[in-house]
Order: structure tokens, then C-alpha cells, then sequence
């Protein structure tokens, strides 16, 4: 149900339609993209589960994602700074 | 890795540890569900409870789809099997399922052709390769993987494989969770919602969780800060006096989901009037099965399977461990009669079930695990 | 064809006794006078502790892959059908290899058997296994291997190029290992009962050296190193087989220790214990070094070496690299005072290049094996049942 690891596409294979060779971490296996709605190009990233591509990575989002937390790290350092910084006056 | 070490970093870890105890209401106990099994193997394999204060408990649901075939399933895959000219293919995750007399490894033991596959793909290879011989697929999982069992059915049919069938098996995660908001005996604050799922159906069906039960679900990713941000954000919800459903896997998951993925599970496939979950009983509309016009490829309708029913041990409490009311080491066989090397249930043997992935990976006390990890 | 909802359907026999069985261990011993109050979730745990403690007793009827995998199943079988048979103490202390003394000289003795398939892999074939397994075997007790012996089972139809090659990569070993093949048979069983070709060795050496390596002398503070980056044996055969259709240039890493061994021994007197990590993997070895000597072992995951594409495979297939076989990767458990030197020797020899400390050992929870988690979280590596398994969820 869940094991879905990230991979990249490194080529669509010509006269498969469906299949594109996918890396992950210098390891290759062809993956079936017949569920992808966008087109597909190599450089891209996919979430593979059981040989087949669920969905296409979204980059800008896991950046987002990952911005987000490091805000809330700021911002929690932020906070704990005035704290302290209130409790000498 | 991409996409994956980035989300498992201690130091972004340790400021979401922070603001979850910031979040909490002093004195209150909250309980979390994380409905799949593959978010209970990723909080024990890393570690996660360790970041949580202890007024928060994660409780394990029902979402692991080897975990809820009952025994006699099992048995009538066996059966299959051990017909003449038959290789079965199976997921590693089922070779050790018991069913009422031994487990898939155990039929290999005896005689019968049981193969591993990683896709139902290379089932469909096998059965290229081996013209004479009638290979069956063991289909499970939840909607996640039904679509590549549905193209795999539309692919023989389009190459002509007639020697192929599947053994469908695969159950659908909304009645699952129904299942859950229905008990009595249940108090839950909030869940984990499936991620991959989640790539197929979308979030909307989780809507009336939150619309008429009245409790948050954050569908959640598969990395370590994934499930940290989604206990972030349930709190957050609670915080804040809202009760909704939210996307914290969106570099993943579409809130639409996938339509040509459902598209092909309704081509092949068509929910079951009821179906038999181990632990949970019979729920209705909750399974698949193969549809009239793909009968060619079922394996229900090739072979005559008995069906013969197999009552789970009085003293296997696996259904209210399923259920998130008992926690694996409350079951009384819990390490003793029930154990990895031999599980009478299948929390026990699917590596993603509750008890398994305690006994594996949490069995200590975590106060006593983190000190000596102290250095 | 189904049976309906109302019938109540029979139970699974083997199910039901062996909850019968347990009924004893079922029992949570009270809160004694002069006890330390336990919660009820420690009482359990203590009560699986002593079940655990428990001699293991063989349940199956029938042989399966499991037992052959060298995680709990194989010891089970071991401890509980071998052990009692043979008795002895120097059986009983199950180490890689025997250590036995005849006039005042101490030899290691060992055994192996090689059904590996495919039998030609990317870095090597079964002969380079069956002289390098049996070798590393030998030298991890401090020996210095010395004979070898070949026993051939061939099956019917087996190409004799095939064999050619096998045999000429077993000459090569073994010059390269320093050991004589010097005795050997050979027997040819049906076609269809044998996988073409499976190798026993079995290996002789000399204890010169002023050691005691094994894991019973193992102690808290005591430091753990590994010679290189884990699992790529293991990866390379499950790719090998070309079941799972995945493409990599991942190479077995069989290699003969002796070498690096003898580095590692000449440069510090504070190893205390050696093992080479085969079947079942780096998780494995610590887990029976764990429970020999009664202690706990410590790891981070972060300091642990895995190339990227094994991590990659391994990630693909939900599957652990510690548990994933090596076949040229020794455990070196040092007293941590010499683990700076340790590390240096090795890493100074071409076969130890990516030697790296991944842990420590310490007092408690003895018989358990940590790890500290890349997330900085903690978990226990517990002993496998079988292989590990691909999975899906």
C-alpha cells in the first residue's frame, strides 16, 4: 500500500508509450507511467510503487515544504529569544 | 537520496519537537491514529516517538492490507497453488502469512511453485515465459496499488496472455476507517491520514471524518518529518478550534487525485457486496473483485476455490489491535505465543503490522532505548 | 462457493496450540514484597525477556528457506536439533570456526557451503565464495589458514566450461588467500536435483599469534568497527537473479581478510573480537555477538557505510541493508582505547579502505542491539526470522 520511493526519469523508451527508465540513487528499473496524467520528460521525478509511477514529484512543493519547517524553526527561535530576553528585564 | 534525506533531518526535527509541545494544551492527553501501515513502519524504523512529548500517543490503525486477509483467504491461495501446472506470484510481504495450515513459504516447502515478484508486472512476464503453465497473481493492497493490478489485467488482455489471472484481494481504506470512527469504545483527537493512497483517491473522501465525526485529518507523507509536520498541523487545527481535512504530502499528492488511475480500477474491477477484514468482521463495499468483463483473468472464476472460513484463535486479539484499542504489548499472546518467528496473527507476521513493527523495532521502553543510545 | 457470514468456522489447530503451550509464560509475575514496582507494559516486556531466555524448541515439520537465511530461524535450528545432538564445547561456542588444540598447537577449523544461484555474478562466482568464505572464517580467529579441502556436488548436465571457470576462480583465490586446496571430491547427482553446482570447503589453520578473539570476551566501552560499506553482496545477487528487472553497477564485494586481518592484528593487541559478515548481514553478527557476551551494542546509523546504489536498491524494495549479506566485510570489536589505531590500520590496507567505527557497547539493555536513527530517534535491530523480504507496504 505504501512503499513509494522518489526516482528520476532517465529516459521514456521509444515505442513503449508507457515505459520510462527510472533512477534511483544509481539504480535503474523500468517503471510503467500509464497513470500519469502531465507528459513526462527525463529530469523529472516520480513516486514509484510496485514498478508503476503514481504521481509526479513536485519539486517547487517539497521546497516549499521544506522552507516552511525551517521557518518554523526560526521563528520558534524567535520566539524562545524574546522570552528569554523579556525575562531579564 | 532527493526527495527523501531532506525530509529526514534531526535539526528541522528537533524545532517541530519544540513547537508540537508549544501547541499542546497543558494537562490534555491527545491520541493520534495513523490509519496506515506504512506510517507504523516509518515511526518505528526512525525512531519518531522519540520527538513527541508523552501526553501525545500515536494509535495504530487498520490500513495494512496484509494484515486484514483473513486465514482462509490465505488457504484458498494456497489451494490455487497447489493445482497442476500453476506458479503463484506474491508479494514478499504474503510469503509468511499464516493461513489455516501454514503460510505461503510453508506450501513452497511442500511442493507447490510460489514465486516473488516486486510488480505485477514481472507476474505478467512470468506468464509470457511460461506458456503451459497458468500463472495467478495474489493481488493486495489498497487503493494505492489496485491501479497497477488493473493495468496489468488491461496489458494481458491487450498481449493476449491467457495464462494469467489475478486473485483479487485488494481492499478499498474509507470503509476501513469508517470501521474505526464507528467503534464505541474508541477516543481519538485526530489522523494520520494515508499518503499514497491519497495519490489515487484524492482528499475529498476524507471529508465527512472531519464534517461529521468531527475529527482533523492531515494526509501525511512517508518520511520522518511527513509525519512530525502532520502531528504539527493536527494540533495546530485543534489549537485553533478548526476541524478539517489538510494536504501535508502536496509534492506528492493532488487533492483531485489520479483520475485515469480510478478510471482504470473501474474498468477492471467492482466493490464486492461485503467482504470479510480480519479482526473487523464483514464491512460492506469495502473489497474488489474482478468485473464480467475481464472474467478471463480472475482467478475466482478459473479455479474452484474452497472458500472454507478459518476462525482466528480465541486468545488473537489482532482486530482490537487493528482497531488502535489495544496496544500490541496489551494482547495477552503478545511475545509469547505470538511472536516474528511465529505469529498467530498478522499484526505480527506483515512487517508493517502493529505488533510486528513493535516487537522489531520498539520493544524496550523508550526511556530505557534512549539512554543507552546516549552517548 | 463461499461459506455465509452466520456459519462460525472452524479454528487453525496449530494456532490454538500453541497458545496452549504459552499458557505458562502467559503468566505475569505479581508485584513482589522488595520488587520494583513495574508498569504493566514492562511486566510484559520482562515476561517476553524470559520467553525469549527460553531454550527454542523447533515447531516446523518441514525444512524452509528460512532456516537457511542465518537470521532466528537458522539458530533455532541450530540450538535446538544440532547443538543437542553434537554437544560439545567447542560446538557450543559457535563462533565462525572451531579452535582446538593438538600438542600444544592451536588450530581453527571451519566449514562452509556454497548454493549461491546464479552461480556467475557481477565480481565474482561461486568459487571465489566457497575459498574466500571459508578463509575469512579461519582468519577472523587469528589464524593463519592454511588447507583447504573442495567437496563438488554436480548436477547432471552442469556445462563443464561452467566448472572450468568456477574452478580456475577458486585457484586464484586461493593463491591470492596463501591456502592449498589439497584434498576434494567430487559427486554428480540427477538433473533437476541439484542448482548445477554446489560447493563445500572446509578449511584448517594455525594460531601463532598470542590472541583470544571471540565474542565472549566482549565489554562494555568496547568500540565497533566495520571494514567497509554493507550489504553489496547481498544487493548484487538479489539483482543478479533478474527477477526484479532492476539495472545497477553494484559488484559483490567477495574478497579473502586475511591480509587485513594480519594488518589489523600486527598494528594493535586491543581487538577482542572478529567476525565476517556474511549471511544475514552486519545486524546479524551484532546480535550474536550481543548475546554472547551479554551486553548491548550501540549503533548510528549515520556513521554506518552503504554505497548509494545499495541504498537505492535497498529503498526500492523496503528492505534493511544492515540485514544484507556481505562477503568480504569484517565486525572488529576493539577496546575503545585502541579503536583510533584499529581504524587506521584498516583503512591503510586496500580491503579495508572504507573502514569506519559505527558504534559501541555498552552495559544495558544487555543481549539488544540499538541503533540511533539518521532522524536522530532510537529503535532495536532485532534478529530477522528468514531473508529479508521485499515488500510493498
Amino acid at each position: 500500500m505504501c512503499l513509494g520511493i522518489p526516482g528520476q526519469i532517465i529516459e521514456i523508451l521509444p515505442g513503449h508509450g508507457d515505459l520510462a527508465v527510472v533512477d534511483v540513487s544509481g539504480v535503474k528499473r523500468n517503471v510503467n507511467i500509464g497513470i500519469i496524467e502531465e507528459t513526462l520528460k527525463p529530469g523529472d521525478w516520480v513516486l514509484i510503487h510496485v514498478g508503476f509511477a503514481m504521481a509526479r514529484m513536485d519539486e517547487e512543493e517539497a521546497r516549499s515544504s521544506l522552507a516552511f519547517l525551517r521557518g518554523l524553526g526560526q521563528a520558534y527561535v524567535d520566539e524562545m529569544d524574546a522570552l528569554r530576553d523579556s525575562q531579564l528585564e | 537520496m532527493r526527495f527523501v534525506d531532506e525530509f529526514r533531518d534531526p535539526e528541522l526535527a528537533r524545532t517541530l519537537a519544540g513547537q508540537i509541545v508549544a501547541l499542546g494544551e497543558p494537562g490534555r492527553h491527545y491520541k493520534f491514529m495513523e490509519v496506515c501501515g506504512g506510517h507504523t513502519h516509518t515511526i518505528y524504523k526512525h525512531g519518531i516517538e522519540d520527538y513527541l512529548p508523552p501526553s501525545i500517543t500515536l494509535v495504530h490503525g487498520p490500513g495494512c492490507p496484509v494484515c486484514v486477509i483473513p486465514m482462509g483467504r490465505v488457504d484458498d491461495a494456497i489451494h490455487i497453488a497447489e493445482q497442476p501446472d500453476v506458479i503463484l506470484t506474491s508479494f514478499g510481504d504474503m510469503m509468511r502469512v499464516p493461513g489455516g495450515h501454514g503460510s505461503f513459504l510453508d506450501a513452497a516447502a511442500k511442493g507447490a511453485d510460489i514465486r516473488m515478484v516486486y510488480s505485477p508486472l514481472d507476474a505478467l512476464k512470468i506468464a509470457k515465459q511460461n506458456p503451459s503453465k497458468r500463472v495467478v497473481f495474489m493481488a493486495i493492497g489498497f487503493e494505492t496499488t489496485a491501479p497497477s493490478t488493473a493495468l496489468t489485467v488491461l496489458k494481458a488482455d491487450a498481449d493476449g496472455v491467457a495464462n494469467f489471472s489475478i486473485f483479487c484481494n485488494h481492499v478499498t481504506i474509507i470503509p476501513a476507517i469508517k470501521a474505526i470512527l464507528d467503534s464505541p469504545d474508541l477516543r481519538l483527537d485526530g489522523f494520520i491520514g494515508p499518503g499514497h493512497v491519497s495519490t489515487v483517491i484524492g482528499c475529498e473522501p476524507y471529508r465527512f471524518i472531519a464534517r461529521d465525526f468531527g475529527k482533523p485529518l492531515v494526509v501525511s507523507g512517508f518520511e520522518p518529518l511527513d509525519i512530525l509536520q502532520s502531528v504539527y498541523m493536527i494540533l495546530k487545527q485543534l489549537a485553533e478550534g478548526r476541524c478539517e481535512v489538510e494536504n501535508q504530502y502536496t509534492r506528492a499528492v493532488p487533492w483531485a487525485g489520479n483520475a485515469r488511475a480510478l478510471q482504470a480500477i473501474t474498468r477492471v474491477m467492482e466493490l464486492r457486496p461485503y467482504f470479510e477484514w480480519r479482526g473487523l468482521g464483514f464491512i460492506s463495499h469495502s473489497a474488489l473483485k474482478v468485473t464480467d468483463a475481464f472474467a478471463a483473468y480472475d482467478a475466482e472464476r478459473i479455479f474452484e476455490i474452497p472458500g472454507v472460513r478459518v476462525a482466528d484463535p480465541k486468545a488473537c486479539q489482532c482486530g482490537e489491535v487493528l482497531k488502535g484499542v489495544l496496544k500490541p504489548w496489551e494482547c495477552k499472546v503478545f511475545g509469547t505465543a505470538c511472536t516474528p518467528e511465529t505469529p498467530i496473527g498478522t499484526c505480527m507476521v506483515s512487517s508493517e503490522g502493529a505488533c510486528a513493527a513493535y516487537y522489531n523495532f520498539g520493544r524496550f521502553t523508550r526511556e530505557r532505548v534512549r539512554e543507552a543510545a546516549r552517548t | 462457493m463461499s461459506q455465509g457470514r452466520d456459519t462460525v468456522p472452524p479454528a487453525a489447530a496449530w494456532a490454538e496450540q500453541a497458545v496452549r503451550e504459552s499458557a505458562d509464560d502467559a503468566e505475569l509475575p505479581p508485584n513482589g514484597v522488595g520488587t520494583p514496582h513495574l508498569t504493566k507494559e514492562q511486566q510484559v516486556l520482562a515476561r517476553i525477556e524470559r520467553a525469549r531466555r527460553r531454550k527454542p524448541k523447533l515447531r516446523e515439520e518441514r525444512i524452509t528457506m528460512a532456516h537457511g537465511a542465518g537470521g532466528k530461524a537458522t539458530h533455532t535450528l541450530i540450538e535446538a536439533l544440532f547443538l543437542p545432538a553434537f554437544g560439545n564445547p567447542v560446538l557450543e561456542r559457535l563462533e565462525d570456526q572451531a579452535v582446538v588444540g593438538i600438542g600444544g598447537v592451536r588450530l581453527a577449523f571451519t566449514t562452509d557451503s556454497f548454493v549461491v544461484s546464479p552461480l556467475f555474478f557481477p565480481g565474482g562466482n561461486i568459487g571465489d565464495l566457497a575459498v574466500n568464505g571459508t578463509v575469512n572464517d579461519l582468519v577472523v580467529s587469528g589464524a593463519r589458514p592454511l588447507y583447504l579441502s573442495a567437496g563438488f556436488i554436480l548436477e547432471e548436465g552442469f556445462p563443464v566450461a561452467d566448472l572450468e571457470r568456477i574452478v580456475k576462480a577458486m585457484a586464484a583465490a586461493a593463491r591470492a588467500a596463501g591456502v592449498t586446496i589439497v584434498t576434494g571430491d567430487t559427486k554428480v547427482v540427477q538433473r533437476g536435483k541439484g542448482d548445477g553446482c554446489y560447493i563445500n570447503t572446509a578449511g584448517v589453520g594455525v594460531i601463532e599469534r598470542d590472541v583470544s578473539l571471540g565474542a565472549a570476551g566482549v565489554k562494555p566501552g568496547d568500540t565497533v568497527l566495520v571494514s567497509g560499506p554493507i550489504g553489496d553482496h547481498g544487493v548484487t545477487i538479489l539483482l543478479a537473479r533478474g527477477e526484479l528487472d532492476i539495472v545497477s553497477d553494484i559488484t559483490s564485494d567477495t574478497a579473502a581478510l586475511g591480509g587485513l586481518v594480519d594488518s589489523l592484528l600486527d598494528a594493535t593487541g586491543a581487538v577482542r573480537c572478529l567476525r565476517d559478515a556474511t549471511r544475514g548481514g552486519v545486524a546479524t553478527i551484532l546480535n550474536e555477538v550481543a548475546k554472547a557476551a551479554d551486553v548491548a551494542v550501540v549503533i548510528d546509523e549515520r556513521a554506518i557505510p552503504v554505497r548509494p546504489e545499495v541504498r537505492g536498491a535497498c529503498e526500492i524494495l523496503g528492505i534493511d541493508p544492515l540485514y544484507v549479506a556481505c562477503e568480504g566485510r569484517l565486525v572488529a570489536i576493539v577496546d575503545g582505547a585502541g579503536a583510533q589505531t584499529a581504524l587506521a590500520a584498516m583503512r591503510a590496507h586496500p580491503t579495508g579502505a572504507g573502514a569506519a567505527i559505527i558504534g559501541t557497547v555498552k552495559d544495558d539493555p544487555p543481549g539488544l542491539v540499538l541503533l540511533k536513527t539518521q532522524f536522530g530517534g532510537t529503535r532495536i535491530v532485532d534478529l530477522l526470522v528468514g531473508d529479508p523480504l521485499p515488500r510493498i507496504c
